[in-house]
């Protein structure tokens, strides 16, 4: 948790009695995060998927050649591979209820600036905080709306250095060569169901390419929101961190809540060059009507650095294990993630890490919560390969369950085909204690209080890696979910 | 004097076990009693129960608190009003500092007692808690330390001494608070508690121990020795010595 100025505290009233709105996020709450506008636009759009349907999407985007025929083969893909076999039950997401492509605004590339983008879905982004946080602590920000982009912007001087930072659509038009070059070629179409899904419908996301040497010191933010019933959303996230260069990327999510199934199948490639150091957060709060199906992957060059830091709040069904593939000698994966499950969610989440270099280390820390019935799945694949000589890997996964009707499971599965590897695993679950919640009460403070000052606590060392604003966000999202305690 | 504390015929048990069996006791504005008696006679459920632990059942009897019964109120309800437990054996929390831990509290007193004064400043708490910490003779960074996590046994008692300073009772029960102390933390602290009551002469204090020493620095009105759940004998500051001199046995 964290008491570092009054800026960041949203209880704090000023002197003078006024409530102090100076946190960006003070405000955001379930309403906020569950609030849907109005949806007309979406009676051009129909459900379901067809082949149709893709060709569609490709021609609207007036794409070339190469990526028309890629989706036909990707949607050839997902007709033929069946739901995974494992992890939780899927067959109640029905495809044909699902609205995969729809446009709230028509403007290639998003509009650049806040001004110009039409009221109504400027008004979701200034209630989640988005353009003030833009204002406060970001060097760069994307918003998509539905399936598109409708609003990107970076610093100029960072532009002046080379970075490239814009939606994907427009990548594709823009910087063609180097769009081909990459697209996909981290997550394959053919790697599971949802990959393919994605490969087929892809839209809006954002492309980030970083040139040798620069680094990116404020981190650049992309926000995805879903807003009307039965939407699916498939951003695609490229990242080209060249050699020597740092970023920080953050991804955040919501969308309102409806009682009928939405989808995301996103999918997030970064490519990190020879010793260049990327970091990818992400604070995800779908409604808990959508299957969060994402897939991220990063390919680590000798001697780079990735960071996943992930907070998982929403969805129904998640299932999401970033995963890192340790290419280059020396190449090192940080993996830091909470995920909360509360009543009616599971949240089947984890990493892979694929250790190919010499001395390559990989950390992971993952943090669960379960509430109300919910149930958390910490699901792992770690291999160390031949060629992996003396590798590393850490992982450490703390489950915390807050009352007897929820659960927490962990399937870890370690590979080891070399000798000279160091791999340690520990897991540890446990239960609110009573007597902590008597210590804590006994000075004053509610029950409530503090069972979500003790879960804020068990997850701080990883809300702690997050920029302040979005850690005080975390905590606050933490603390809204323990409101809500079961009747 | 206002009575702060009266405890009628008290019985208590745990999964079906009586452990108190029928407790009297009155504490009066500015008053120091000693609580003492043999392990496992009952002194720490006396504590606990004053306070309003879950895990106990008040099976009869009555705890009053300025004339008004408590049995149905929740800890933190007991807090708000005035009462403070100070642990015999204080709960490691990892992930939440001291001094986040304290703001929440002092703020929490203080919707409680003073409503429409907006809550103190996080600045503002910084700083009055580390002069509170200062007579404490406790390091700065101790404040940013996750609460109790790690801290030595005297660290702890130290640190229980220390949120009851800022958080102003005006009952303080202090379980076991000199036990695990060296003669300096000992001095230290009961100073400060001395100093505490003499600011605010309505704080009525009950001090559950074993040993004889803490009340060379602060001397009790009243002095009642526990046993198998019961007050056997009460008396004044005399009382103590005589049960240093004989031992428990020979009541």
């Amino acid at each position: 948790m964290l008491l570092k100025t009054d800026m960041i505290d949203p209880t704090v009233k000023s002197e003078a009695g006024t409530k102090s709105e100076k946190g960006i996020f003070a405000r955001l709450n379930r309403d906020t995060l569950d609030h849907s506008d109005p949806s007309d636009y979406m009676e051009k759009f129909k459900k379901g998927i067809s082949p149709q349907l893709v060709a569609h999407i490709s021609k609207d985007k007036e794409e070339p050649e190469w990526m028309l025929h890629q989706r036909m083969k990707a949607y050839e893909n997902f007709t033929r591979i069946p739901l995974p076999n494992w992890g939780p039950n899927l067959e109640a997401l029905n495809f044909d209820e699902i609205c995969f492509f729809a446009k709230a605004a028509d403007k290639k590339g998003g509009y650049e600036s806040w001004d110009k983008v039409p009221a109504y879905i400027k008004n979701t982004f200034d209630r989640l905080g988005i353009p003030e946080a833009e204002k406060k602590v970001l060097a760069g920000v994307g918003a998509q709306y539905e399936s598109e982009v409708i609003y990107h912007s970076l610093e100029n001087e960072l532009k002046e250095q080379g970075v490239l930072f814009l939606d994907m659509d427009l990548a594709l038009q823009k910087h063609h060569d180097l769009v081909q070059k990459y697209f996909m070629k981290c997550v394959p179409a053919t790697d599971h169901k949802f990959s393919a899904l994605h490969g087929a419908v892809w839209s809006g996301g954002t492309f980030l390419y970083v040139p040798s040497g620069v680094k990116v010191k404020k981190p650049l933010q992309a926000y995805f929101r879903m807003n009307a019933m039965n939407m699916g959303q498939f951003e695609h996230t490229l990242i080209i961190v060249e050699e020597g260069a740092e970023a920080h990327y953050i991804e955040g999510c919501s969308a309102p809540k409806y009682g009928s199934n939405a989808l995301h199948a996103g999918c997030v490639e970064v490519f990190v060059s020879k010793g260049a150091k990327f970091r990818y957060s992400s604070v995800e709060n779908w409604s808990k009507d959508t299957y969060n199906l994402n897939t991220k992957r990063a390919i680590i060059e000798e001697g780079g650095t990735m960071e996943w830091v992930g907070g998982n709040m929403g969805s129904g069904v998640t299932m999401l294990y970033p995963c890192s593939i340790l290419k280059g000698r020396n190449a090192r994966a940080d993996h830091l993630g909470i995920a909360f499950a509360n009543a009616g969610q599971i949240q089947d989440t984890g990493a892979r890490v694929l250790h190919l270099g010499e001395n390559t280390g990989s950390k992971i820390t993952m943090k669960s919560i379960s509430k109300g019935g919910g149930h958390s799945i910490y699901r792992s694949d770690i291999r160390i390969a031949k060629t992996a000589k003396n590798a590393i890997s850490q992982i450490e996964c703390d489950a915390l369950i807050l009352d007897p009707i929820s659960v927490s499971d962990t399937f870890p599965n370690i590979k080891v085909d070399n000798n000279s590897a160091t791999v340690s695993h520990e897991a540890r679950v446990g239960r609110l204690n009573e007597e902590d919640i008597f210590y804590l009460t006994s000075r004053g403070i509610e029950k409530a209080q503090a069972e979500a000052m003790i879960v804020n606590g068990f997850i701080s060392p990883i809300v702690r890696e997050l920029p302040l604003e979005y850690a005080v966000e975390m905590n606050r999202l933490i603390e809204l979910e323990m409101e809500n305690s079961i009747g | 004097m206002t009575q702060l504390l009266e405890i009628k015929d008290l019985e208590v048990a745990i999964d079906n076990k009586t452990i108190l069996k029928g407790v009297n006791l009155t504490i009066k504005e500015g008053e120091v009693h000693t609580l003492m008696g043999p392990n496992g006679s009952g002194k720490s459920t006396l504590s606990n129960v004053i306070m309003g632990h879950p895990k106990y059942q008040v099976t009869s009897g009555d705890i009053l608190y300025k004339g008004k019964n408590i049995l149905k109120m929740e800890p933190h309800e007991r807090a708000l009003i005035g009462i403070f437990l100070a642990f015999q054996y204080p709960k490691e929390i990892t992930g939440v500092t001291l001094e986040e831990f304290l703001l929440a509290a002092y703020r929490a007193k203080q919707a409680h007692t003073d409503p429409d004064k907006p809550p103190i400043l996080v600045f503002r708490f910084k700083k009055m808690l580390r002069e509170v910490m200062a007579e404490f003779k406790m390091p700065e960074d101790f404040a940013e330390r996750f609460l109790n996590h790690g801290f030595s046994g005297g660290e702890k008692k130290k640190a229980e001494a220390l949120q009851m300073a800022v958080l102003q009772p005006t009952l303080a029960i202090m379980d076991e608070t000199d036990s695990g102390l060296d003669v300096d933390a000992l001095k230290t602290i009961t100073a400060n508690i001395d100093k505490v009551m003499r600011k605010r002469e309505k704080t009525g204090v009950l001090l559950v121990t074993h040993y004889q020493r803490i009340l060379k620095h602060l001397e009790p009105d009243y002095v009642h020795v526990m046993k198998n759940g019961r007050i056997i004998k009460s008396g004044g500051p005399e009382l103590a010595h005589e049960l240093e001199e004989k031992g428990y046995e020979h009541l």
